[in-house]
C-alpha cells in the first residue's frame, strides 16, 4: 500500500524540519492545484506532503516600505481583491487572476504557480517583469532571492530540500509606473498559455520610458526576461517604430518548442503581438490613461 | 498506512471521516461520507463537476486533500436547499431548463451560489467568465446564464421579464 | 388517433421536468453513485502502445497483492465468432466488440484494454495494474486515414478484405468498405455545368466528451443471476451485448438504467460492463467501476476524422447539375465509421440530378468510433457546405438564394434511393430569410456564415406502459433512457391524451426486467417512437376507462366520451351522469375490471428528417487567428415542440458542441501514436466565455406520421456549425478554411499564407 504522510505543520522552523527530515520525496502544498493532479495521474508519487497553510503570514497580504508582501500560498481569489495591490501591480494581479477557473482561483496561489515550474505559468512573468523577490526559509534561515533565479528548468528549481517560498516582496511603485500581463489561448479561459507577456515600465512625464522590464512565458524552457525588449522600450515613446522593435525583440528572444499546445512559428509571432498588446496596456496604465483589466 | 481523523462542518453539520492522504476532498465526499451530488468529471479540476463552497471560497474538491477539510466550513449541493425548501438558483434552473443530463449541474448551482454571494449583480459576461470551470456539454449554455441572470435579479428583488 | 390540428393543453407548454428537483439537488443517482455492500473496484490495464502483439501476459504477482480479489484478461472471455447485429445505432459486429472490450492477441490502440483487476479499494487496483506484466511486440502504426490507405501502411487485422469491391480482394487492407451511390450520369452533368467548384476538406476524430465517465456496478449472483447498474443511452443495449460476449441469456441479466451524464451517440456501445461481470463472477463480489477522464479519452469512442473531396458543378443561374463527393472516414480499430451517412447526408439537403459519391471506411491504430450525434452527417456537411459556399461566391449568388434554388422539397429523389416526404426545408429556409438575424447587416470587421443540415432521424422498437394509479395519479413507464427531458417529453403526451396536468402523470425508466424491449435513445427516435408507444398506451388506458364508465353507468361505451382527464355522456341522449374522473374511475377499478393498465409495444416508422439551418457570425482576431462567435441562430424544422424549452435546449447544445469542433476541439497524437490531449484541459470543449446565446428557432411543419407531428430534434443542429463558422471566417478575411478544427494557429497561417 501507498504510505503518503501529511502534515500542517503552524510554524516555519516545524515545516523546515519536516522537509530536511523526510526520508523519500516531500513536497510543499499550497493550493495543491497542480500537485494534486500530478498525485492523482501518478506522475508523482511523493511519501510526505507538508501543507504549509497554517503557517503563519503564509497566507495574507501586507503593506511594508510602500511595496506590498504577498503571503507565498495566498489564493489568487483573495490576491484580486486586494484594491490597492491591484491598483498598483494590475499585471501581475491579473496574471494570476486568469490561472484557471474561479474554482482554481480559490485556490491556486504565487508560489504554487512559481515553484511548480511550468514555463507557461501565467503569475510568473508578470512576477519577474515586476521585479518581485521571493522569500525564502530553511534549515539555513531566511534568505531573499530574486524570483527569475527560483526555476532552473521544466519542473525544477534552485530550492534546497528543505526550503520553501514564504512570501513575495513587490517594490514600492514610482509615479508613472505600471505593469501588464496578456496571455494567448485559444479559448478564452481554462487553457494553459500558448504564450505569455509580462511588462512592467516607468515612464517620465512626457511618456518616455525610463525603466522596463518585459518577461516571455512558454517560449523556452523556464519563462524569460527579455533585456533586448526592455532596452527597445528604454528612452522611447510607445510609438509605431518602437512597436515594431519590440515584436522584432521578443520574436528574436523566443526559442519555443512545438507541442500540443503550439508550435514554434506560431508561438514565435504570438510573442510579438503580444509583447505590443502588453507594453500598449502597461503605457496606458502608466501614463495613467487607463487601469481596466486587460482580458 | 494510518487514517487521518478529520473534522469538519459540512452542510451545517459536524462531520467527522477517516481518510488517507492521497484521498480528494471529492473521494471523501462521494465515497466515504456518501454525498454523492459532487460529481467527478475529470479529477484534474478542469470541469467543476465537483465543485463545493469551503469558508466561502469555491473549489474543486477534487484538487482539495479530504485532510485538508480539517476545520473547515463546507458547502455541498446538498446542503444549498433549505429542507425541502429549493433555493432560487435551484427553482430557476428548473424554470429556464437549464439542465439536460443534469451531471454538470451540482458544480453549476453551486458555482452559482458562490458567484451571487460575491456579486449579486454580475453582467452576462461576468457570469460566463466566472462558470467557465463547469463544463457543460448538453445546454450550449445558454439556458445556464439566462437561469443566473433571471436568479440574480430576482434575488435582487428585481423581476426580469 | 392523431392530434396535430387539436387545441392542446399540455404539449406545447413548459412545465418542470419530473427528474428536475432530484438534478438540482444532487440526488439524481448516476452510474458512479451507486454501492453494494463488499464492493470491489476494478480498473482496466490499457496498451500503452499504438499497435502491438502481446506475447504474454503474468498476473500473477498482481493476484498475489494482498486485497486483490480478481484479475481477468481475454483469456476469461469467450472467443466470439463474426457476427453482425444492430443493435446501437450502426452496424455493430460482436466480434469486434468483444475485441474491442478485451484485446485478444494484439492491441490496436494507445488505451486498448488488455487486463482488468478488481480489489477492495481503488488504490489496491491501481497498485495491481502496475503489477500486471504485459509483454508486448511493439508493431508499426498508423493514425492517418490516408496512410492507413495507403499499399505499404502497416495492417490492423490480417483477416479485414475489403468490402464492396470487386473482384473481391485477396489480400488484406485496412479498407473495410468501399460504398458508392449514384444518380443520373454526374460526368455529363458536369459538362453540362458553367461553373465547377472544388475542393479538399479534412476533419480530425472529436469525442462526444460527455462529463459523466463510463461507470457500472455489477454483480454476479452464484445462481448466474447478473444484476447491472449503469448509465448508457440503452440498457437493453448493455444487456445484449453483455449477454453477447459472456455467452449469457438474456433473462439472466437485469440492467438498472442509471441516470446517464450525457451520451451524444457515445453510450450507445459498452466499454467495462461484461469486464464488471467477470470480474465479479470470479471474485464473487459486486464490483464497481469507473473510467478516468483520460481513460474516456483513450479508451472509448469519437467520431471520425475524415478527408472529404467535393465536386460541384452549376449552371449560371445557381442551379446545380452535378456533384461529386469522395469521403474517407477513419473508424479506428475497427471496421465501422459512419460512413454511409456520410455519404447519404452531405447532398440530402439539394434536389441534384447527377450524384456521384464514394466512401470508405478506413480502419486505423486509434480508439474504435462510437456514434456521435448525427453520425458521419456534420463530417460531410462541413465540405459541401463549404464547397456552397464557394460555389455562392463564384456565381455571385446570395449564399440562401443558392441553397433555395436547389432545396429539396417533397417528391425530390435522394441519390441515397428513398424519395422526401413531409419534409420542412423550405420553411426552415423561409425562416431564415424573415430572420431579423439575417435581415441584419453584418457588422464592421465581423463576417457571416450560412450552413445547412439534414439527419435522418429514426424511430423502431419501443415499449411504454401507462398505469392509472389506485388515487386516479398516473405513472408512465417506458425503456427509454432519459437523455435530455424524454420523461418530461413523454409524460406530456400522456397528459395530453388523459386530459389531466402534466404533474399529474410521473414518468420513469424502468429497467430490463419491467418492461419490454425498447431500442437504445439514439437517432433522435425517444419522443418520436417511444413517444409513439406511450400515446397509444394512453389512448388505450382512455378507451378502457370509458368502458368503464359505460359500465357503471349502464350505457353503451359510444355514448361515452372523455374530456378533460373526466367521462362524460356524450350528449343528452346518452343520459344524465355526473362526470367520473380519475380519482373516480379509479376507486371503482377492483369492480370495473381490476387495475387500469396499458402497455403498448410499437415499432414505429415515418421518423421524419429533419432539416436546419445556422446563421454565425464572427469576428477574426487577424493577429492570433483567434475567431470569436459573436452572433449565432439556429433554425430548425422540428415538426412539433411537445416541451419547447427542452428542443430548443438540444438545438443550443448540438450548435455549442458543433462550434468546438469547428474551432478547437481535435486528437492530437504524438510521433509513438499517442494520444497527447487526453484530458479537458487540452481536449477543448467550449466553456461559458467561448459561446454567445445561441438563439434557437423552431419551425413546425408537423410530421403526419406521429401523433403530435413530432420529430426528432437532437442530432440536425450538429451538422451546420462547422461549415456556417468556416463560411463566417471566410466572409470576415477572404480565407476558406479546409481543415478542422479551425483553430488560432491554423487561422493564423491561412492569414500568412495569403499574404
Amino acid at each position: 500500500m501507498s504510505s503518503l504522510s501529511y502534515a500542517a505543520p503552524t510554524s516555519v522552523d516545524d515545516a523546515v524540519k519536516l522537509l530536511a527530515g523526510a526520508s523519500g520525496l516531500a513536497k510543499v502544498l499550497s493550493g495543491g492545484t497542480d500537485l494534486l493532479v500530478q498525485l492523482r495521474s501518478g506522475r508523482l508519487k511523493p511519501d510526505l506532503i507538508v501543507d504549509t497553510k497554517k503557517i503563519p503570514g503564509i497566507i495574507g497580504i501586507r503593506e511594508e516600505n510602500g511595496g506590498f508582501v504577498i503571503g507565498a500560498a495566498t489564493p489568487g481569489a483573495e490576491v484580486e481583491a486586494h484594491a490597492k495591490l491591484k491598483a498598483a501591480w494590475p499585471g501581475v494581479v491579473e496574471a494570476l487572476d486568469l490561472i484557471g477557473s474561479t474554482q482554481v482561483q480559490g485556490r491556486c496561489s504565487l508560489a504554487g504557480n512559481l515553484c511548480n515550474a511550468s514555463p507557461a505559468a501565467d503569475s510568473v512573468p508578470a512576477l519577474y517583469a515586476a521585479g518581485a523577490i521571493a522569500v525564502v526559509v530553511g534549515s539555513k534561515g531566511k534568505r531573499e532571492v530574486p524570483v527569475e533565479q527560483i526555476p532552473t528548468a521544466p519542473g525544477r528549481t534552485s530550492l534546497a530540500k528543505d526550503e520553501f517560498i514564504l512570501e513575495f516582496k513587490l517594490p514600492a511603485r514610482p509615479a508613472r509606473a505600471s505593469d501588464a500581463y496578456l496571455r494567448f489561448i485559444p479559448r478564452t479561459e481554462m487553457d494553459i498559455a500558448v504564450v505569455g507577456c509580462g511588462i512592467s515600465v516607468t515612464l517620465n512625464e512626457k511618456g518616455v520610458c525610463t525603466a522596463a522590464r518585459v518577461s516571455l512565458g512558454a517560449v523556452a524552457p523556464t519563462v524569460i526576461l527579455v533585456q533586448a525588449a526592455a532596452d527597445v522600450l528604454i528612452g522611447h515613446t510607445l510609438d509605431a517604430d518602437t512597436l515594431a522593435k519590440l515584436d522584432a525583440a521578443a520574436q528574436a528572444a523566443a526559442k519555443p518548442i512545438t507541442d500540443k499546445r503550439g508550435t514554434i512559428e506560431y508561438r514565435t509571432k504570438i510573442a510579438g503581438v503580444l509583447a505590443r498588446r502588453v507594453a500598449a496596456i502597461a503605457f496606458d496604465r502608466a501614463s495613467g490613461k487607463t487601469n481596466g483589466k486587460a482580458h | 498506512m494510518a487514517k487521518s481523523y478529520v473534522s469538519a462542518t459540512i452542510n451545517g453539520e459536524q462531520t467527522e471521516f477517516l481518510c488517507e492522504t492521497q484521498q480528494t476532498l471529492l473521494d471523501v465526499l462521494r465515497d466515504v461520507i456518501g454525498l454523492t451530488g459532487s460529481k467527478e468529471g475529470c479529477a484534474s479540476g478542469d470541469c467543476g463537476a465537483c465543485s463545493v463552497i469551503v469558508d466561502g471560497r469555491l473549489v474543486c474538491s477534487c484538487l482539495v486533500l479530504g485532510v485538508e477539510a480539517e476545520g473547515k466550513t463546507i458547502t455541498t449541493i446538498e446542503g444549498i436547499a433549505q429542507g425541502d425548501h429549493l433555493h432560487p438558483i435551484q427553482q430557476k434552473f428548473l424554470e429556464h431548463a437549464a439542465l439536460q443530463c443534469g451531471f454538470c449541474t451540482p458544480g453549476l448551482i453551486v458555482a452559482t451560489k458562490a458567484l451571487l454571494d460575491e456579486n449579486p449583480n454580475p453582467t452576462e459576461t461576468e457570469a460566463r467568465y466566472w462558470l467557465a470551470g463547469n463544463l457543460c456539454r448538453c445546454t450550449g449554455y445558454d439556458k445556464v446564464i439566462r437561469a443566473v441572470m433571471d436568479v440574480a435579479a430576482e434575488m435582487r428583488g428585481e423581476t426580469v421579464g | 388517433m392523431n392530434y396535430i390540428a387539436s387545441d392542446l393543453k399540455v404539449v406545447g407548454t413548459r412545465p418542470i421536468r419530473p427528474d428536475g428537483v432530484d438534478k438540482v439537488t444532487g440526488r439524481a443517482l448516476f452510474a458512479a453513485d451507486t454501492r453494494a455492500a463488499g464492493m470491489l473496484w476494478g480498473k482496466i490495464k490499457r496498451s500503452p502502445h499504438a499497435h502491438a502483439r502481446i506475447l504474454s501476459i503474468d498476473t500473477s504477482k498482481a493476484m498475489a497483492l494482498p486485497g486483490v480479489k480478481a484479475v481477468v484478461t481475454a483469456e476469461d472471455f469467450p472467443d466470439i465468432a463474426s457476427e453482425e447485429a444492430f443493435v446501437g445505432e450502426g452496424p455493430m459486429n460482436f466480434r469486434d466488440l468483444a475485441l474491442n472490450v478485451m484485446a485478444r492477441g494484439k492491441a490496436l490502440y494507445e488505451g486498448h484494454a488488455v487486463a482488468a483487476v478488481a480489489a477492495t479499494t481503488q488504490a489496491i487496483a491501481d497498485q495491481a495494474l502496475d503489477l500486471i506484466d504485459v509483454k508486448y511486440e511493439v508493431l508499426p502504426f498508423v493514425i492517418d486515414v490516408e496512410a492507413a490507405m495507403a499499399p505499404d501502411a502497416p495492417i490492423l487485422h490480417d483477416d479485414l478484405f475489403t468490402a464492396g469491391v470487386t473482384p473481391v480482394p485477396t489480400k488484406p487492407s485496412n479498407i473495410a468498405k468501399v460504398v458508392t451511390f449514384k444518380k443520373g450520369d454526374a460526368e455529363a452533368g458536369f459538362k453540362d455545368a458553367d461553373v465547377i467548384i472544388e475542393g479538399r476538406y479534412t476533419t480530425q476524430p472529436v469525442h462526444q466528451a460527455y462529463i459523466e465517465p463510463h461507470a457500472c456496478l455489477a454483480t454476479y449472483s452464484p445462481d448466474g443471476q447478473i444484476n447491472i447498474h449503469a448509465s448508457s443511452q440503452g440498457h437493453f443495449m448493455i444487456r445484449a451485448y453483455t449477454a453477447k460476449l459472456l455467452g449469457l441469456e438474456l433473462s439472466d441479466i437485469r440492467v438498472n438504467p442509471a441516470e446517464i451524464g450525457g451520451g451524444f451517440g457515445g453510450k450507445t456501445l459498452i466499454y467495462l460492463e461484461p469486464v464488471a461481470v467477470a470480474l465479479s463472477k470470479k471474485a464473487g463480489r459486486s464490483v464497481k467501476m469507473q473510467m478516468t477522464r483520460e481513460e474516456v479519452f483513450r479508451g472509448s469512442g469519437p467520431t471520425s476524422g475524415a478527408t472529404i473531396e467535393v465536386k460541384l458543378g452549376a449552371k449560371k443561374d445557381g442551379t446545380i447539375v452535378a456533384a461529386k463527393q469522395v469521403l474517407k472516414y477513419q473508424a479506428g480499430a475497427f471496421p465501422g465509421s459512419p460512413i454511409g451517412p456520410g455519404c447519404m447526408c452531405g447532398f440530402a439537403m439539394y434536389d441534384l440530378p447527377n450524384v456521384d459519391v464514394v466512401g470508405y471506411d478506413v480502419v486505423s491504430n486509434r480508439p474504435k468510433v462510437a456514434a456521435y450525434r448525427a453520425p458521419g452527417a456534420p463530417i460531410t456537411s462541413f465540405a459541401v457546405e463549404s464547397a456552397m459556399d464557394e460555389l455562392a461566391l463564384k456565381l455571385g449568388i446570395d449564399a440562401l438564394t443558392l441553397r433555395e434554388k436547389n432545396a429539396a422539397k417533397n417528391g425530390t429523389k435522394t441519390h441515397y434511393g428513398p424519395t422526401h416526404q413531409n419534409i420542412g426545408f423550405t420553411a426552415v429556409l423561409d425562416a431564415v430569410k424573415s430572420h431579423a438575424h439575417w435581415k441584419t447587416p453584418v457588422k464592421e470587421g465581423q463576417g457571416r456564415g450560412l450552413a445547412v443540415g439534414f439527419w435522418f432521424n429514426i424511430g423502431g422498437e419501443s415499449t411504454a406502459t401507462v398505469h392509472v394509479n389506485e388515487d386516479g395519479s398516473v405513472t408512465a413507464a417506458t425503456g427509454s433512457p432519459d437523455i435530455g427531458g424524454s420523461r418530461a417529453s413523454i409524460g406530456m403526451m400522456v397528459a395530453e391524451v388523459l386530459g389531466v396536468p402534466a404533474e399529474r402523470v410521473r414518468t420513469v425508466v424502468a429497467d430490463t426486467a419491467s418492461i419490454g424491449f425498447t431500442h437504445l435513445t439514439g437517432g433522435s427516435r425517444v419522443t418520436f417512437a417511444t413517444g409513439m408507444a406511450a400515446t397509444q398506451a394512453a389512448e388505450k388506458v382512455v378507451d378502457d376507462l370509458k368502458r368503464r364508465a359505460a359500465a357503471t353507468w349502464e350505457i353503451p361505451v359510444d355514448a361515452v366520451e372523455w374530456k378533460d382527464g373526466k367521462a362524460y355522456p356524450a350528449g343528452s341522449n346518452a343520459g344524465a351522469f355526473e362526470p367520473l374522473d380519475l380519482a373516480a374511475l379509479a376507486l371503482k377499478a377492483a369492480r370495473t375490471g381490476g387495475p387500469i393498465a396499458a402497455e403498448v409495444a410499437v415499432n414505429a416508422q415515418g421518423a421524419g428528417a429533419g432539416f436546419g439551418a445556422h446563421i454565425a457570425d464572427v469576428s477574426v482576431d487577424k493577429e492570433t487567428g483567434h475567431v470569436t462567435i459573436e452572433r449565432y441562430t439556429a433554425i430548425q424544422d422540428v415538426g412539433k415542440a411537445i416541451h419547447p424549452s427542452y428542443v430548443e435546449g438540444q438545438i443550443q447544445g448540438g450548435a455549442a458542441q458543433g462550434i468546438g469542433w469547428a474551432l478547437n476541439e481535435e486528437y492530437i497524437y504524438n510521433a509513438k501514436g499517442q494520444m497527447e490531449n487526453a484530458g479537458f484541459l487540452d481536449y477543448r470543449v467550449p466553456v461559458a466565455s467561448d459561446v454567445p446565446m445561441i438563439e434557437a428557432v423552431l419551425v413546425e411543419v408537423p410530421n403526419p406520421r406521429h401523433p403530435f407531428g413530432a420529430r426528432g430534434v437532437g442530432e440536425v443542429p450538429i451538422v451546420p456549425p462547422m461549415a456556417a463558422i468556416a463560411n463566417a471566417i471566410r466572409s470576415a478575411t477572404g480565407l476558406r478554411m479546409v481543415d478542422l478544427p479551425m483553430s488560432p494557429p491554423k487561422v493564423r497561417a491561412a492569414i500568412d499564407a495569403a499574404g
